[in-house]
């Protein structure tokens, strides 16, 4: 039995070990020119600065090594650092190079074998940086059977489904769709992390508040929803639309 | 197996330690070692209701400080050998409790062969509540026909699925009961009450039983004689009837419906 209970009061358990994938975007470096990474990477960034702010980024260091080109890995740390990234990991480093990941506390990762033909290859010299395609369609999905209580906040990285009641009081939220057959009487929020296409399905709507993307609605707003019948909710045009599923 | 029940609501005044005196009595009249112990430290109630509030010696702060052994703690009804009473600090505060202090005088207990352990939780979500329902199998949820209550019971259930031990190990989780308290159909009819359906409708948890509305509470807790010892009184036979119902027999639903007059008191079933 633990015994600093007074440093915890309700005495739950300290930690918890859960295993989880996710998706990370991973920069293949064609170049060690240092200066070069850092204008192609702030380019880039410049792009979507919302979406790779404090992104987390491998980079994989594969084809470097494979055409004997060595890179200063701490002088990169920190080029990636200046565009706002976070890296996270290292792969396909040679022994020396993993060495000074860890002492930089950057995690190693063991190299897949990237199939890169050389004329693609040759193409993407030109490029100089290709990020791996990041995945937007998240396919997990959470499912919940007990009822949501008032009081409790689920979280889904993906789509959501609840196959009980939402309490007053509770608050659902996912990045993708969520799915109520239950009643739905809490707060539901599908697409929160900005998925305009992200809806909510439910059997019985009584919601204190829906929203899909940012754009909500209250349950004043929603006085003539009759309950008791599938609806789901979908944006147009920033606009909230609530319609029945014949 | 010991059976460790916590009595719980989250809103206060909803008949909790009412509900804790009276099945403790009734497991016990129904020959089944049974202990119940006051959680709410500071705001002392249980004793009353048991009329043992002049045998108080030591308390379960005592004991979790090892001022007391466990036995010196125990308080054993007047009216029922098989019942004991695990009272609480008076003048002490909730932070007093701790979660190992509890789980030893739970695990003390069951080693003494005690079947039922009944813990009356204190109102609220801290940390009395919090240990009241921390180690329990089965949870008699306490409401009464009206909004804020429900919504404070359903915030005490999700804490119950989440919070617990069960929870927190990933055991087979907490058996939940509904029991509401002070229920009058009269007033349900004529829209000044929440009935039995809407409750279940917002809570959806398996009903254990009804407790009218009724003077021989007041009495009952007055006089320090656990209600369910009042054979004649309404709310007496239903706490008689939740006892029946949790070991097991089977009971039609009573005082849901209104009473005909003039008729040898009507129940009705509830389905």
């Amino acid at each position: 039995m633990p015994t600093d209970s007074q440093k915890m009061p309700n005495n739950s358990p300290p930690l918890e070990f859960k295993s989880g994938s996710f998706s990370v975007p991973i920069l293949i470096l064609f170049t060690n020119d240092l200066k070069f990474i850092g204008q192609q990477l702030h380019e880039k960034v410049d792009l979507a600065p919302e979406f790779f702010k404090n992104s987390p980024l491998i980079f994989d260091v594969q084809e470097l090594n494979k055409q004997s080109l060595d890179v200063d890995i701490s002088a990169l740390v920190i080029v990636i650092r200046q565009a706002g990234l976070l890296p996270t990991g290292i792969r396909g480093g040679n022994i020396p190079q993993n060495k000074i990941a860890v002492e930089l506390f950057i995690p190693v990762y063991s190299a897949h074998s990237i199939n890169i033909t050389p004329t693609d290859s040759q193409k993407q010299k030109q490029k100089i940086i290709v990020p791996e395609p990041i995945v937007d369609v998240i396919t997990t999905t959470t499912m919940i059977t007990r009822p949501i209580r008032s009081g409790q906040r689920i979280y889904a990285a993906g789509d959501l489904v609840v196959l009980a009641q939402v309490s007053a009081g509770a608050e659902i939220m996912a990045e993708g769709n969520i799915h109520v057959y239950g009643s739905l009487r809490g707060r539901a929020l599908a697409g929160v992390q900005g998925n305009v296409n992200a809806r909510i399905f439910c059997s019985d709507l009584q919601a204190e508040l829906i929203s899909i993307a940012g754009n909500y609605k209250i349950s004043d707003d929603m006085r003539d929803i009759v309950s008791k019948k599938f609806v789901q909710v979908y944006l147009q045009e920033h606009t909230l639309i609530i319609k029945d599923i014949e | 197996m010991t059976r460790i029940i916590v009595v719980t609501s989250g809103k206060g005044g909803v008949g909790k330690t009412t509900t804790s005196a009276a099945i403790a009595m009734g497991f016990a009249k129904k020959g089944h070692k049974t202990a119940v112990i006051d959680f709410d430290v500071g705001l002392r109630n249980l004793d009353l209701i048991m009329g043992c509030e002049r045998r108080v010696v030591y308390d379960i702060v005592n004991v979790i400080y090892g001022e007391a052994t466990l036995n010196q703690a125990l308080i054993k009804d007047k009216h029922c050998e098989n019942l004991y009473i695990l009272p609480a600090s008076q003048t002490r505060d909730k932070d007093a409790l701790s979660q190992e202090g509890v789980g030893q005088i739970l695990e003390e207990l069951a080693a003494k062969d005690f079947k039922y352990i009944v813990c009356d939780s204190p109102a609220g979500i801290e940390k009395g509540a919090h240990l009241a329902m921390y180690f329990a199998d089965d949870a008699f949820v306490v409401t009464n026909p009206e909004v804020a209550s429900v919504r404070d019971s359903d915030r005490m259930l999700g804490i119950l699925a989440s919070k617990s031990r069960r929870a927190e190990q990933n055991l087979e989780p907490i058996k939940e009961y509904l029991l509401l308290t002070r229920y009058s159909p009269e007033r349900v009819r004529i829209g000044e009450m929440l009935s039995v359906a809407d409750v279940q409708d917002i809570l959806s948890l398996h009903l254990l039983g009804v407790i009218p509305e009724s003077k021989s509470v007041l009495t009952a807790s007055n006089s320090g004689t656990p209600v369910i010892l009042d054979e004649k009184s309404d709310a007496g036979q239903a706490y008689v009837d939740i006892v029946a119902r949790y070991l097991g027999e089977d009971k039609p639903h009573r005082f849901i419906e209104e009473e005909k007059k003039g008729l040898f008191g009507k129940f009705f079933g509830s389905k």
